[in-house]
């Protein structure tokens, strides 16, 4: 299978036994690293859409009363925000929501032991930036005092800031992975030109241009890197597939369901074709300098 | 300046490797087209080095070699190979492929040059049944004999149509008969416009043929005529 019908020596030098299982071990890396991409990109995507046009409004309970007056408060805030344009719908938590929100920090009887929590308003917004913030956070502090708006973008730009510099980590890690491999044809090919010295002489002597010469070896690099590749390729598919079938059984787990993208297959599915193309190119350039010495 | 009915022109060439003392010395001889040449010495005289500047394995170290009408010291690199290939070697240790079969080594000069499949098998098998080894289309060089290995380089050699066919000590590994067959093959190249240089240090090839005789004593040259040698340069 991918056999290279060429006029060098096969095996003459080594290279096709190790180099496949280099370029799997390369491509396998990389498969891994586009994985890890692809779910930091859905996380962060899903993160963002789900808080994107929608705010949240903090009610503190009085430290003086001891939270006495915080229905009226949360009433009069609610009537403040549903009468501000921009917004959408606005409902407050109930109290169970909220004991379930506090429940794995403070324990199961939070209620019955009648401690002041905040209360919470989740307000939707219609579209992403009509409303005015700074004036409906000054209308909530006169209507209902120790209300503050939790608008979630510090948070949620940090974990997108984090998010991006993974996905970046992991673009670098591909390219280094690509250059490793280009490397390793390299020193694999400048071999092959040394142990094949004398059939490349006679090629020369018959009147084979340094292209014909090249051709063989580009053959010969990328068909042993698309085996390595496809080797690769079927490793990263069984990790992948062990993870996501872990994750999915996961319940309740804090990053969202992850799912298969299509471009991300098609992504991992061009990693061997992307490796052959790498070794084709990488064989191509070091026979031609090499030759370039020759007479 | 080439010379227009010379096919190999050397003037005052010399040939050394590296910072080693010169091989070839004030090499001066003409080849016209359609000549025949033999090329003697003793080992270690510089036949083979002679012969690597005629088929542009070398770019001589001073002086002028001209082949084919091309200045060989000042042609770009990359137009040997088109020069090369009106240029048939015959190498003394046959430098055959072993990896490919005997009919792959002869059509290599022709998938090379990019002919068509189909046709490059069909002349080299026809080539090889030439020369005496239709049965022997497949088999690697390992499992032929030196008198086989020699006639499928022979094959390779001139499946081209070259222009020049150089051939170092054709008939050194081979029997008397074999070498008389080799010879004759020459000949008959020769016939049909092919010019020869054969180097040997056999002296009775060379006094039963009528061909002018280039002649290497330390790296320099000398040049002899037969008796009846009807072509030829100088």
């Amino acid at each position: 299978m991918f056999a290279w019908r060429a006029d060098l020596a096969p095996d003459r030098d080594g290279s096709s036994r190790f180099l496949p299982w280099i370029i799997a071990l390369m491509v396998y890396l990389a498969g891994l690293a586009l994985a890890a991409t692809m779910v930091l990109e859905q996380i962060a995507g899903r993160w963002s859409a789900s808080l994107r046009g929608s705010v949240t409004v903090v009610v503190e309970p009085s430290v003086r009363d001891g939270g006495a007056d915080i229905d009226a408060r949360v009433e009069a805030a609610l009537g403040v925000i549903r009468t501000t344009p921009g917004v959408l719908s606005a409902a407050p938590l109930t109290m169970d929501d909220l004991a379930s929100l506090v429940e794995p920090w403070l324990g199961e009887d939070l209620l019955s032991m009648g401690l002041p929590i905040p209360r919470l308003i989740d307000v939707a917004l219609d579209g992403d930036g009509g409303l005015d913030l700074a004036g409906l956070a000054e209308r909530l502090e006169t209507a209902a005092p120790g209300s503050r708006i939790d608008d979630h973008k510090i948070w949620l730009r940090k974990v997108l800031r984090l998010a991006h510099a993974v996905e970046l980590t992991a673009v670098v890690v591909v390219a280094l992975i690509a250059l490793a491999a280009a490397a390793t044809v390299m020193f694999a090919t400048r071999t092959g030109l040394a142990v094949q010295r004398d059939v490349i002489e006679v090629l020369h002597l018959i009147g084979a241009r340094d292209s014909y010469v090249a051709r063989q070896f580009q053959g010969k690099a990328a068909s042993l890197a698309l085996r390595g590749g496809l080797l690769g390729l079927t490793l990263t598919g069984v990790t992948v597939t062990a993870l996501w079938l872990a994750a999915r059984d996961l319940e309740g787990s804090l990053p969202p369901a992850v799912r298969l993208a299509p471009p991300f297959l098609t992504g991992l599915a061009a990693l061997p074709l992307a490796a052959a193309a790498i070794a084709s190119i990488t064989a191509r350039v070091t026979v031609m300098r090499f030759l370039a010495r020759m007479l | 300046m080439a010379g227009a009915n010379h096919l190999v022109r050397f003037e005052n060439v010399g040939l050394r490797y590296g910072d080693e003392p010169e091989v070839l010395r004030d090499i001066t001889f003409h080849l016209g087209p359609g000549s025949y040449h033999f090329l003697t010495g003793s080992s270690g005289a510089g036949k083979t080095s002679l012969l690597r500047l005629m088929y542009l394995a070398h770019r001589p170290s001073r002086g002028l070699v001209s082949v084919l009408d091309r200045d060989v010291a000042m042609m770009p690199r990359d137009e040997l190979p088109g020069l090369r290939r009106r240029i048939g070697v015959i190498f003394q240790n046959f430098r055959l492929l072993d990896h490919l079969s005997a009919v792959d080594n002869v059509a290599l000069p022709l998938r090379i040059a990019g002919g068509p499949k189909d046709v490059i098998r069909e002349q080299a098998a026809e080539l090889l049944t030439w020369v005496g080894l239709g049965d022997l289309l497949d088999a690697p060089p390992r499992t032929l004999s030196d008198g086989e290995k020699q006639r499928v380089a022979i094959a390779r050699a001139v499946i081209n149509r070259p222009s020049l066919l150089l051939a170092d000590e054709p008939t050194g590994s081979v029997d008397h008969n074999q070498g008389s067959r080799i010879l004759r093959l020459f000949e008959e190249l020769n016939k049909i416009g092919t010019t020869v240089v054969l180097a040997t240090h056999d002296r009775t090839i060379v006094e039963r043929h009528a061909h002018p005789v280039l002649h290497l004593e330390r790296g320099t040259l000398s040049v002899h005529r037969n008796a009846g040698a009807a072509k030829g340069g100088t």
